[in-house]
């Protein structure tokens, strides 16, 4: 299902058309460069030390905002540990991003504020989660028209081995859960292909659990956004559950600790820089005339300015003190644990620098 | 004697093995085409085929459980899961089917397959990658689980693995990867389930395995030359089954024992080891068992406060001397 082909020509059809204003589409492109540009500083910071780790989306930021944007405040949405661009969609800032990365912190922003679940390290993990919350929301009655409740869930090609998944979709078929399956098929799990994890289109899978299944151009926001509000709405009046094989291409590595290179070839990545989600957004709104060059410019302007401000938040990020790591590993406080923190605390006090609760070395 | 290193030591003798005997294959994530997270498989796709060493899909449950029922029919899988946190995807087919098939099939089927797997924390992998939980594995009967802690061990408890009749938990450690030694390339398996004594002494006892039986080892150097304190080192090497012998004997001679490990404390491997010494020594020792191990949390991300959370060698130390001053006291 494509609305926008690489080219940035408008193509309809029957099925999922949408009707978008340049003031839309603008927004849109605006989300996709602001992404792609924090997404970048959060590698160089990486590649700086400044971060432990970073995930890269580089190249899944249609997939990611065509989902988000078509999330109402009502709906709720579980991700992995690769969505900045869903994050970002739900307002959750950049910089509350960093605090997972940069391990000052384990969870930085509300998730019911947001409605938008803390990020998942677990492969696979969330979707049996986000059927038990769509479960719920059908159980409390959330769901049944225009005005009801959904949940998305956000998974990759690699996940769709795991148990979990499977798991997620047949209890999500058997109780009718309103739960988007939105798998970003980005080609490769670290180093292994889509053929290692399939034989057939992924998104066919959902015939046999019994629902309805769809792939995506997930390159082309137009279309993800057209798809992902359509199979949300399915959800909310009852019709869900609904997968979506959202096909992009992860342009960088699996994380900050992989290397591409070694296991695929470079004019695979060349292919797909040609299918790249912002480029056709950009030449269709110059083709429409929608934007001129003042809005590309100040978009850069206003993506630098951001990549900036991210940079300076993160490089300025206090470590935790000591006591931290006791403190959230139940919900009250437990006496044994506490008597293992105070003893901890004391031992920490018997050394000259006990700011920051390193044992000597390099800290 | 050829140094190499830990993971040289493990991809030698994958290599060797898979030349030895046809039955002999891999399976694991990535270990083909990447040649693994931690490249123990280097080069090996590339020598054997895709027949010997398999990419499998992401699905840990599945590749265990299809090396459960490929070593049924007789051949030796050696599988690796990425690191023993995702082992617990496999928890079923390990405990309640490579486990038990033997016992519960009459002794009419053997299960010889090897799952290697490294754990470990201080490489900043945050607390569902950092885990040490072999503990869960050392507690079922019809496993064994080993644990070298050198590039010899390594090689000679792989060897004893892969030819193993049962199914062996092989525990590697993230930390001991680069690690350097001297290989006997001509050495023979090791005995699964029996300990080393790594350094001979004669006034405390130190207990450990994996990286923390190498921490024990430097330990015990360094009080020889500041405290001048001849400490004993034993590597447990197997966790299942626990060489109780050894460790009894030795605590016996020194009458006092610190165990170093880098699980939880409650409920550890280490309160396994007390309980040893406290049955088959109780009348030797001077001075209560002391046990050094992580603290009771997640592990936390932060650099700073993930070394804090680990034992290390100054936790080590300390432990010993507090221990060596409660025997002076007594004494």
């Amino acid at each position: 299902m494509q609305l926008l082909t690489p080219e940035g020509e408008r193509v309809h059809h029957p099925d999922f058309d949408i009707d978008i204003t340049a003031e839309q589409l603008r927004g849109l492109y605006r989300d996709m460069v602001l992404v792609r540009r924090f997404d970048r500083e959060g590698n160089a910071l990486q590649r700086q030390g400044q971060l432990g780790i970073w995930v890269p989306l580089l190249g899944q930021e249609a997939a990611q905002i065509g989902a988000g944007r078509a999330l109402t405040d009502r709906d709720m949405a579980f991700p992995s540990y690769r969505e900045h661009g869903v994050a970002w969609c739900r307002g959750v800032k950049p910089t509350d991003l960093l605090g997972i990365f940069r391990g000052t912190d384990h969870g930085t922003w509300d998730p019911y504020e947001h409605r938008f679940q803390l990020y998942v390290i677990v492969i696979g993990n969330q979707v049996l989660n986000a059927t038990g919350y769509a479960m719920g929301q059908r159980f409390e009655g959330k769901v049944g028209d225009q005005d009801g409740e959904a949940t998305m869930v956000f998974f990759g090609d690699g996940a769709t081995s795991q148990g979990d998944v499977h798991e997620g979709c047949v209890w999500a078929a058997v109780y009718d859960a309103p739960v988007v399956f939105f798998c970003q098929n980005n080609q490769w799990a670290i180093s292994e292909p889509t053929e290692r994890q399939s034989r057939l289109p992924l998104y066919q899978r959902a015939r046999g659990y019994g629902f309805p299944g769809i792939r995506v151009d997930g390159n082309d926001v137009l279309a993800t956004l057209a798809v992902s509000r359509w199979a949300l709405d399915q959800c909310r009046t009852g019709n869900g559950p609904v997968l979506i094989e959202a096909f992009t291409y992860r342009m960088d590595a699996h994380t900050t600790s992989d290397d591409p290179t070694r296991y695929r070839l470079a004019d695979e990545l060349e292919a797909w820089k040609l299918k790249d989600p912002i480029e056709r957004v950009r030449v269709h709104l110059v083709k429409q005339q929608w934007a001129d060059q003042a809005f590309f410019d100040e978009v850069q302007a206003e993506s630098d300015e951001l990549a900036a401000g991210f940079r300076e938040f993160c490089v300025n990020m206090p470590d935790p003190p000591p006591g931290r790591i006791f403190s959230e590993v139940y919900a009250d406080e437990h006496p044994v644990l506490a008597a293992q923190r105070d003893e901890f605390l004391d031992y920490l006090h018997g050394f000259a620098d006990a700011s920051t609760g390193a044992q000597g070395g390099e800290h | 004697m050829p140094v190499i290193t830990y993971r040289q030591a493990l991809r030698d003798t994958l290599r060797a093995e898979l030349a030895r005997d046809p039955s002999v294959f891999l399976m694991g994530e990535e270990i083909g085409v990447f040649e693994g997270s931690y490249k123990i498989t280097a080069g090996l796709l590339d020598e054997f085929g895709e027949r010997r060493v398999r990419d499998t899909p992401i699905a840990e449950e599945g590749f265990v459980g299809a090396a459960v029922g490929a070593a049924m029919l007789g051949l030796r899988p050696v599988v690796e899961i990425m690191t023993i946190n995702f082992s617990l995807l496999a928890l079923d087919q390990i405990v309640n089917h490579a486990a038990k098939i033997h016992g519960m099939f009459g002794g009419q089927c053997r299960v010889p397959m090897v799952i290697r797997t490294p754990g470990g924390g201080g490489q900043q992998l945050a607390a569902t990658h950092s885990q040490n939980v072999e503990l869960y594995y050392a507690f079922v009967p019809g496993l064994k689980v080993v644990a070298p802690s050198t590039p010899a061990d390594a090689r000679a408890l792989l060897l004893a693995a892969i030819r193993d009749d049962d199914p062996v938990l092989f525990l590697e450690n993230l930390a001991l990867y680069n690690v350097k030694g001297e290989v006997d390339e001509s050495a023979g398996p090791a005995e699964i389930g029996r300990a080393a004594v790594v350094r001979p002494g004669t006034d405390i006892t130190l207990i450990g395995y994996s990286r923390m039986a190498a921490v024990a080892v430097e330990v015990a150097e360094r009080l020889a030359a500041e405290d001048g304190v001849d400490a004993e080192v034993i590597d447990l090497r197997s966790l299942r089954p626990l060489d109780r012998r050894t460790i009894v004997e030795s605590v016996r001679r020194t009458n006092c024992a610190v165990i170093a490990e880098d699980d939880w404390l409650t409920y550890g491997i280490g309160a396994e080891i007390a309980a040893t010494l406290q049955e088959g020594a109780f009348d030797w020792l001077d001075a209560p068992v002391r046990r050094v191990a992580a603290a009771e949390v997640p592990l936390p991300y932060a650099k700073p406060l993930e070394l804090a959370a680990l034992p290390s060698a100054e936790s080590l130390a300390t432990a010993v001397r507090q221990t060596l001053d409660a025997v002076a006291r007594r004494r």
